[in-house]
């Protein structure tokens, strides 16, 4: 059997268990279970695939199984990865792993939490797997509907506006994908039958008329989920309230979705609309980088701070994606593995934070450090990572990105290019901040001396999730050296047309 | 010859940082200072060994000392010819910083052991240092401009976490925070620098930048911007990381604060080794500088030039004994860079290279053994301002001849390491521009009035009544004290334009006494003035402030500098960019999608009416809609 159908059924049999367990101790250990076992099935499936390819596997995708199950449309069930997709694999497994633990205290409604937030991650591993536009997108579909129960029951706050407007937007880009799905399905049938698979519409070349107007659907589409300027509004109040695991999964892989559709759907498919309206969308990406640092600056929310935070990194992936050149293209691949595992780190210190102070206000805080030094020495790590500090996966990303940028000439790259560096200080100016304002100084209330440190899940969680942006930090070749296979294609047929 | 032992230097640090910053907890404090102090001490015999097998053992090849690559492994690939290597580059200045950083470092190690003793974070404390040191060593040893700004960084957060050691006091986490943040600032220009010097030499490493063959840099030699050339901009944005660093005008503003980390992390990084950092990385650039962008290095000579004049008038009027060691160390960096802005390349005439990288490694001997010094009398009185001081040489007789002895070499007396050192720079100087020289002379006079200011304030001056009599420190401090007072006395008979050289070849050099003697001359002036206005408690000083007036207030505030980039940080950055941008998001951005949001919901309740129940009507509706649709999938498909 296909070792990828491992990531849809795994996750559907933790479902089926966590309905028969009876209370929230059950649950929790269902949920860890099965997300122990996809993220070891994530990790073999890694090493099987980088085996293949040293063997000399030279197709585009590994693993590649088509299905057909609705014959009259065309549409199939096509599985596939290629390394992007791997490592976006992995990112998420360890996202969900960290995060199950992070919630581990959750006792309202305990099973259907677990049962939603299993369901959540279904989909954004359907949707890394999948090959077929369809099922890509039915997938996708999937995890937006239990993130509104999740944020509308369980979440903080406003949470039913959140809720709504976070689902309500999201939608908003669905509609502009199904248009973009549809424009490419219908335009495919010179080449024979129409067909939503995404190895057959790739051989296409689409009449310009065709491409220009539906690049904007796709790319928009799928920005939103990125949070694309001035499409970014559901990010700070959606994270805010949501809970702490939402807000990880939401920020850490489902964000990403958006990046990784951009590229693989959006300018890969239509790559010559893609080089002609890319200057429109790198302006509104620079707009995202500098705009969202500074939007973080002002914030005192911890969340919402994080949330603008994300949407200048978020904006750094689409911004990178757009430079179109290898290095680049590399650079924004280790953007959204970095982004995924820094602010999924984040946004569970976050929510243990908040869980021994019931506040995220920065300034009602203070001197925390010396009470609970294991989550403060981790925030500490996580702001480095996020403002870019050697050892770290951060300036791995933001520098292969740069350095791709950089390789255009001309004037207009050049100095987007260069506002776009200028977000480094300017994160370093929040971050410190708030690691100042939260962790340091004097201890702001007596009661903090009774906060306990991290208990043993929570360390746990947040290890697994420290450990990966140490090692892509220090030994940063092992992943950013293998990531040629699935860029190389893209880049060709991006540039071909030059 | 084989120096791959030199990854040692590297590994035994970032052990020292792992151990004590994951197990230093587990086991008595001491413990993590021995395994810090022991593991630099073994760096130490290391890098003094390196420096006697390369200089001495290796020695040159055909006429000129070899850059040596001991080791380098890709880090980071980037394109098929950009790649970041991690490795270790031997050559004269990088084994003279080797000795200079490790030698302080150690010293510091030692010392601490006795100055942090008790403190609540030891352990913390020695592993931020061994950070520190690993990170600093990795700088020096860089193979390439990349693996410099890696180490540049690491370095630039470890100086970061020791300035807020004190986490609990308000004032050191605003000090540690305004260090980062302002030498991020000019770190950016750094890195846009890298970026444009690498793309048009298509390399980042120092051999191929610096090399004989200047064929790498035809690509970008007729590119011009805004009148300057691509490599102008590029030498200009990296020496902006460099000012950063070193504190140079108008980045200096991050220095004096830092005083507020403990004693022994100013003596080694504000002091001795990172804030020269800026002068290593142009010193390491020297030749992309001197061929490609002649015009930056005449602007890297005026920054020091006014840097060094800026500092020391600031100096005579602060009254905390560290801020006046730390605008001592602006000052005396900025002769370094002068030195090296008007500097040439070949034989004789690249004697500014040669003085700055000597002027580096004797202040380092000096500087260091002022700041120990001077922890060591904070440490008996418990204050830092002079105020609280007075006829301490009584109670602390070695810490008292220790710190005379650095307070002549700083001011230039004969035959103290510093009177060699500087008269080169001097020099230089002279044969370039006449008016940075006759700045530096000024300087020369300034500096040795205020370091005898700060002399007799705290050693004699009033009798202060003391509510514990002061005590001379603990052994474990006066040691590092002595050591280094023997360096600062014999550090400039090293015959350093036999050893380091722009070009790597030596050349003949002697006291210039027609330079010197004058310049003696006006440090004398400058002590005896010291003298009279500060051995014994007189009004002079008063009188003079009070007959300078707005001029002295202004000297005495920094000439308002902070309050600038106050203002420029808090008022515009913060009220006329951030607020406005949270403003515009949540309620322009955000109130359109919201505004949205009302208007479909308010549509939605006008149009209930539709929901009538009549067939007949839906019956009508869902045909329309049937046609309209495959009305457009027709069009669509066809």
């Amino acid at each position: 059997m296909n070792i990828l159908n491992l990531f849809v059924i795994i996750p559907v049999l933790t479902v089926l268990g966590i309905m028969f367990v009876k209370d929230y101790k059950g649950a929790r250990m269902t949920a860890a279970i099965g997300m122990s076992l996809q993220l070891v099935a994530a990790l073999v499936m890694t090493l099987m695939y980088f085996a293949e390819r040293k063997a000399g596997a030279s197709g585009e995708f590994l693993f590649y199984t088509d299905i057909t199950w609705f014959k009259t449309l065309n549409i199939h069930y096509t599985v596939g990865v290629d390394s992007i997709a791997v490592w976006m694999i992995c990112l998420a497994s360890i996202v969900v792993f960290a995060g199950i633990f992070a919630s581990w205290e959750v006792q309202y409604l305990s099973r259907e939490f677990y049962i939603s937030l299993i369901l959540l991650a279904t989909g954004v591993f359907g949707f890394f797997i999948s090959l077929d536009l369809f099922t890509m997108f039915l997938f996708y579909e999937l995890a937006v509907i239990p993130m509104y129960l999740l944020i509308g029951i369980w979440g903080s706050g406003p949470k039913e506006y959140s809720a709504m407007k976070l689902t309500l937007m999201l939608m908003g880009g669905s509609a502009l994908l199904v248009v973009g799905l549809l424009g490419l399905y219908f335009n495919s049938s010179a080449a024979g039958p129409v067909t939503f698979n995404l190895l057959e519409l790739s051989k296409i070349n689409f009449p310009m008329a065709m491409q220009r107007f539906f690049f904007p659907f796709l790319f928009v589409g799928f920005g939103i989920l990125g949070a694309l300027f001035p499409l970014h509004t559901w990010s700070p109040d959606g994270h805010s309230s949501a809970p702490t695991a939402v807000s990880m999964l939401h920020a850490g892989v489902l964000m990403k979705l958006g990046g990784y559709g951009c590229l693989r759907v959006a300018m890969f498919l239509l790559p010559e609309a893609a080089n002609e309206m890319a200057w429109i969308f790198l302006i509104l990406t620079t707009i995202s980088i500098v705009y969202g640092a500074f939007g973080a600056i002002w914030q005192k929310d911890l969340k919402y701070i994080n949330a603008y935070s994300s949407v200048s990194h978020c904006g750094l992936v689409l911004f990178a994606l757009l430079m179109m050149n290898k290095t680049a293209i590399n650079g924004a691949v280790l953007q959204m593995i970095s982004h995924g595992l820094m602010t999924a780190l984040f946004f569970a210190l976050i929510g243990m934070i908040y869980g021994r102070t019931h506040t995220r206000n920065v300034p009602e805080m203070g001197g925390l450090m010396a009470v609970i030094p294991f989550l403060g020495v981790s925030y500490v790590i996580a702001g480095l990572a996020s403002l870019g500090l050697p050892g770290l996966s951060g300036f791995i990303a933001e520098m292969t990105v740069f350095v791709g940028a950089f390789a255009h000439t001309d004037t207009f790259h050049r100095v987007i290019t260069i506002i776009a560096t200028m977000s480094i200080v300017i994160t370093a100016v929040y971050i410190l901040r708030v690691v100042g304002q939260l962790l340091l100084g004097p201890l702001r209330e007596k009661e903090y001396l009774e906060f306990p440190d991290a208990r043993w899940y929570e360390r746990l969680s947040l290890v697994v999730l420290i450990l990966p942006i140490a090692i892509i930090g220090i030994y940063p070749a092992f992943l950013s050296g293998t990531l040629a296979d699935a860029i190389v294609p893209i880049v060709e047929r991006l540039t071909a047309m030059l | 010859m084989n120096y791959s032992y030199t990854i040692l230097i590297l590994l035994i640090p970032i052990a020292a940082f792992l151990f004590n910053g994951l197990l230093g907890m587990k086991f008595k404090p001491i413990v993590s200072g021995l395994v810090g102090t022991i593991g630099l001490g073994i760096v130490f015999l290391l890098s003094w060994y390196t420096a006697w097998q390369y200089f001495f053992v290796g020695g040159m090849v055909d006429g000129e000392f070899p850059k040596i690559i001991a080791m380098s492994m890709d880090w980071l690939q980037f394109t098929d010819k950009l790649t970041i290597r991690m490795g270790i580059m031997l050559d004269p200045i990088s084994v003279m910083m080797l000795v200079v950083v490790s030698s302080v470092s150690f010293m510091v190690h030692i010392y601490s052991l006795g100055y942090m003793k008790g403190e609540k974070g030891f352990e913390r404390f020695y592993s931020f240092l061994s950070l520190f040191s690993f990170s600093m060593l990795g700088l020096v040893v860089a193979t390439n401009i990349f693996q410099m700004y890696v180490f540049w960084e690491l370095v630039g957060i470890s100086s970061f976490l020791l300035i807020g050691f004190y986490y609990q006091k308000p004032s050191a986490v605003a000090a540690s925070k305004k260090a980062f943040i302002v030498t991020r600032f000019a770190d950016l220009g750094f890195l846009i620098g890298i970026l444009l010097l690498s793309f048009f030499t298509q390399t980042f490493d120092f051999t191929t930048l610096t090399g004989a063959d200047h064929s790498i840099f035809e690509s970008g030699a007729a590119k011009s911007f805004m009148g300057m050339s691509v490599f102008t901009w590029a030498c200009l944005l990296i020496f902006m990381g460099g000012a950063g660093k070193s504190a140079m005008f108008p980045f200096h503003i991050w220095l004096p604060d830092a005083m507020e980390g403990p004693t022994p992390v100013s003596a080694l990084i504000h002091a001795a080794t990172m804030v020269v950092a800026g002068v290593f990385l142009v010193a390491r650039m020297f030749p992309v500088f001197f061929f490609q962008a002649p015009d930056a290095l005449e602007v890297i000579a005026y920054v020091g030039g006014f840097t060094s004049l800026f500092a020391a008038i600031i100096a005579c009027t602060q009254y905390d004994i560290k801020r006046v060691l730390a605008f001592s160390t602006l000052s005396q960096i900025g002769y370094m860079i002068l030195a090296l802005g008007v500097s040439g390349y070949e034989g004789h005439e690249g004697v500014g290279y040669m003085a700055s990288m000597f002027h580096l490694f004797t202040h380092a001997f000096f500087k260091a053994l002022l700041f120990l010094g001077a922890g060591a009398i904070i440490h008996a009185v418990h204050s830092n301002v002079m105020q609280d001081m007075g006829g301490l040489r009584k109670y602390m007789p070695i810490t008292h001849i220790t710190f005379l002895i650095a307070c002549l070499t700083i001011s230039g007396v004969p035959f103290l390491s510093a009177f060699f050192s500087k008269d080169e720079i001097l020099v230089a100087a002279f044969h370039h521009n006449k008016l940075l020289f006759a700045v530096e002379y000024l300087v020369a006079g300034i500096t040795a009035f205020y370091m005898f200011r700060l002399y007799f304030s705290i050693f004699w001056g009033k009798d202060t009544q003391y509510h514990h009599t002061p005590h001379e420190a603990p052994k474990v401090m006066t040691i590092p004290l002595m050591i280094l007072a023997i360096g600062s006395i014999f550090a400039g008979y090293v015959p350093f334009a036999k050893l380091i050289t722009a070009d790597g070849r030596p050349f003949e050099s002697h006291i210039d006494f027609a330079i010197a003697i004058p310049s003696v001359l006006i440090g004398l002036v400058g002590i005896g003035l010291a003298m009279l206005m500060y051995r014994k408690e007189t009004h002079i000083p008063e009188r003079i402030s009070i007959a300078l007036g707005g001029f002295y207030k202004t000297v005495y505030n920094k000439f308002y500098i902070d309050e600038i980039y106050l203002f420029i940080t808090k008022k515009i950055i913060f009220n006329y960019i951030s607020r406005p941008v949270a403003w515009f998001d949540r309620h322009i951005v955000d109130g359109t999608m919201n505004g949205i949001g009302w208007i479909t919901l308010t549509s939605a309740k006008k149009i209930k009416g539709l929901q009538s129940g009549y067939l007949p009507q839906y019956g009508m509706v869902f045909a329309l809609a049937a046609v309209v649709f495959v009305l457009i999938f027709a069009f669509l498909v066809r």
